[in-house]
């Protein structure tokens, strides 16, 4: 069972174990692994070794510097740019279109929207994967008929999904109104998109809704990879199962659960379809995020100024750069305290 | 792991969890029924709305079941041309995009586990900070530039963006999983005279398939599901991909939720079908590699 292959041969869930390491440092992991062999350590080190490295990246240099970051070079130069209202360049702007942004009416509302939006998104979401997954693993009846199930609402388009639930919620029409009045849960319908209490509520739903699937699916391969003579060991030693839990399968699970986090922090605040759809027919920015305000800003509001809209995309970028990266600092900080 | 404390296994607890043993035969697949049914409710609404009229969708008081069932809603949209070119290029995208990502990733995930060289931490950088970026923010940059390159309304421009956008988590895990094979084993191959091609395509790629499988199917999904690029960059009606088409069976002018939702429903499928045929390679590859 102590195979050195078992690690690498496990389900992704070993993988996130190893992937987060550049993630969390790039330079520290770079230590760990080196050259394989001495010889070649010799040739990298050598003249060669930069055109080498660049016959097996560069594929992946050319993509990325072509469809990446030539774009988002051309995001800086229009947010440094003065548009017209149909988007024709008319020159140079200087900060003005920073300045705009951040001297929006509408920004402090679309910052905490934003806020509340990811936060309560991404961390139910981890919760409740936790628990699906944890369930998942377990083998019974009908299990496969499950997983299957649980891909559909990843597998659907985020279009189709809010679309749909812009059907459900609907007042008039919508599934949900009528599950609600006739189990006298509710004695009318809510008006769940057009109430500004129930807004944020609805979309919140749809955001873990189409979340979890991804995230679950993370976690089942993360248990997967743990191994069962852990769990054997625990048991001869008599540990209950929470105690199996907390001690042995979250800490174990850590690995995946960064690399699920991470990757739903970045989903989930750079999410446009949910928010878009779900928030379409009510006006101003009451309930949008930065990216939906970002998109309006040059394609729906009164301004139609891609000046400003790029401005607001460059804070984006900015903003979730901050936000990763000061969550993976708190989790090395963390792991070192431990 | 070895924290966890002694306790004297309790008789009562020993009993309970007979009783479990018993009851869990039948309640794990009630709790199953009900956890699918949360995830699939929303899309058998989907379902029963593609199998009415669409005046009835749209009619107070709303019904859980059609009023009248109209069958012939998939047959209209399967019989569609627009449709069917949608499908096409949907297909043609997400596959184009898949087998590039995992072309590109591969090498690049590779060479960054296995060798140090000037500019490994920069790149790894890079792919992390690629992966923050998404299309939709990006979108006025990527619009300039194929326009540039006159590639507007070409399926090569949102290939090459599907590609782009998804290559950094291909990366991010395959780099896990290269890194995580002991050098040994590559060393083994290279002492029986492979050369490093042949150690990646013939021992590493084997080794890593769940890495190369979750790479595949991440992207395929990502691709098959993308909207604001290809909303930006496809004019031509028969060019678009699924999911922009369909948005235009509900409009201003003509609302045919009916067949807005059978065309959703088919849309799912394929990808439902890829996700089912590569759970068993998982399992497959599983196997295969304890043997060892």
């Amino acid at each position: 069972m102590a195979d050195p292959l078992q690690g690498a041969v496990a389900e992704p869930g070993s993988t996130p174990a190893a992937a987060t390491a550049p993630a969390a440092s790039p330079v520290g992991s770079a230590s760990s692994d080196g050259p394989s062999r001495g010889r070649r350590r010799r040739t990298l080190h050598g003249g060669t070794s930069i055109w080498v490295a660049l016959l097996w990246l560069g594929p992946a240099l050319l993509l990325i510097f072509g469809v990446v970051v030539f774009p988002a070079v051309q995001l800086v130069r229009a947010a440094f740019s003065k548009y017209s209202i149909t988007g024709l360049r008319l020159g140079d702007a200087g900060t003005t279109n920073f300045k705009n942004v951040l001297n929006h009416s509408s920004l402090p509302t679309v910052l905490a929207n934003t806020v509340i939006w990811v936060v309560v998104v991404v961390a139910l979401t981890v919760l409740i994967s936790l628990a699906v997954a944890q369930f998942l693993a377990k083998d019974f009846f009908g299990r496969k008929v499950v997983r299957w199930a649980i891909i559909v609402p990843w597998a659907a388009s985020l279009v189709i999904t809010a679309k749909l639930f812009t059907m459900i919620y609907d007042y008039y029409y919508g599934t949900l109104n009528l599950i609600l009045t006739t189990l006298h849960i509710t004695s009318g319908p809510i008006d769940f998109l057009g109430d500004d209490r129930w807004t944020m509520a609805s979309m919140i739903l749809v955001g873990i809704f189409v979340s979890v699937p991804f995230t679950a699916y993370v976690f089942v391969a993360g248990l997967n990879a743990i191994p069962d003579d852990v769990y054997e060991a625990a048991k001869i030693d008599g540990a209950r199962s929470w105690q199996i839990y907390w001690r042995i399968t979250l800490p174990l699970l850590r690995p995946a659960m960064v690399v699920a986090s991470v990757l739903n922090i970045i989903y989930v605040f750079n999410s446009f379809p949910i928010v878009y759809t779900l928030n379409d027919r009510n006006p101003g920015f009451l309930h949008d995020t930065t990216i939906t305000f970002m998109y309006k800003l040059a394609f729906k509001s009164a301004e139609k100024d891609v000046g400003m809209s790029a401005a607001a995309g460059i804070f984006n970028v900015l903003l979730i750069l901050i936000v990763v990266v000061v969550y993976l600092r708190t989790l090395k900080w963390q792991e070192q305290e431990d | 792991m070895a924290v966890v404390t002694r306790a004297a296994p309790a008789p009562m607890g020993t009993r309970r969890k007979v009783g479990w043993a018993r009851a869990r035969r039948y309640v794990l697949p009630l709790v199953g029924l009900a956890v699918a049914l949360a995830f699939l409710g929303p899309y058998i609404v989907m379902v029963l709305n593609s199998l009415r009229p669409s005046s009835d969708v749209v009619q107070t008081p709303p019904t859980f079941l059609p009023r009248t069932w109209q069958w012939s809603t998939f047959g209209d949209v399967l019989g569609d041309q627009r449709f069917l070119n949608w499908l096409k290029t949907s297909l043609l995208v997400a596959t184009s995009s898949t087998i590039i990502v995992v072309l590109v990733a591969v090498p690049a995930a590779y060479f960054t586990a296995r060798f140090r060289f000037a500019g490994r931490t920069a790149f790894l950088f890079l792919v992390l900070v690629t992966q923050m970026f998404s299309p939709t923010s990006l979108v006025v940059g990527l619009y300039r530039e194929f326009f540039d390159l006159n590639l507007v309304n070409t399926y090569l421009a949102i290939i090459l963006t599907n590609s782009a956008f998804n290559l950094a988590f291909a990366v991010w895990i395959l780099h896990g999983f290269f890194s995580s094979i002991p050098k040994e084993v590559e060393e083994a191959a290279h002492l029986d005279g492979c050369s490093r091609f042949g150690t990646l395509t013939r021992i590493m790629l084997p080794l890593t398939m769940p890495g190369v499988v979750t790479a595949v199917i991440f992207t395929f999904i990502a691709a098959w599901n993308e909207y604001v690029v290809a909303l930006t960059l496809m004019l031509d009606d028969a060019k678009k991909p699924l999911t922009v088409g369909i948005t235009s069976y509900v409009t201003g002018y003509e609302q045919h939720w009916d067949q807005l939702f059978a065309a959703s429903i088919i849309a799912i499928i394929p990808v439902v079908i890829l996700f089912a045929f590569i759970e068993k390679h998982l399992v497959r590859g599983l196997t295969a590699g304890s043997i060892k």
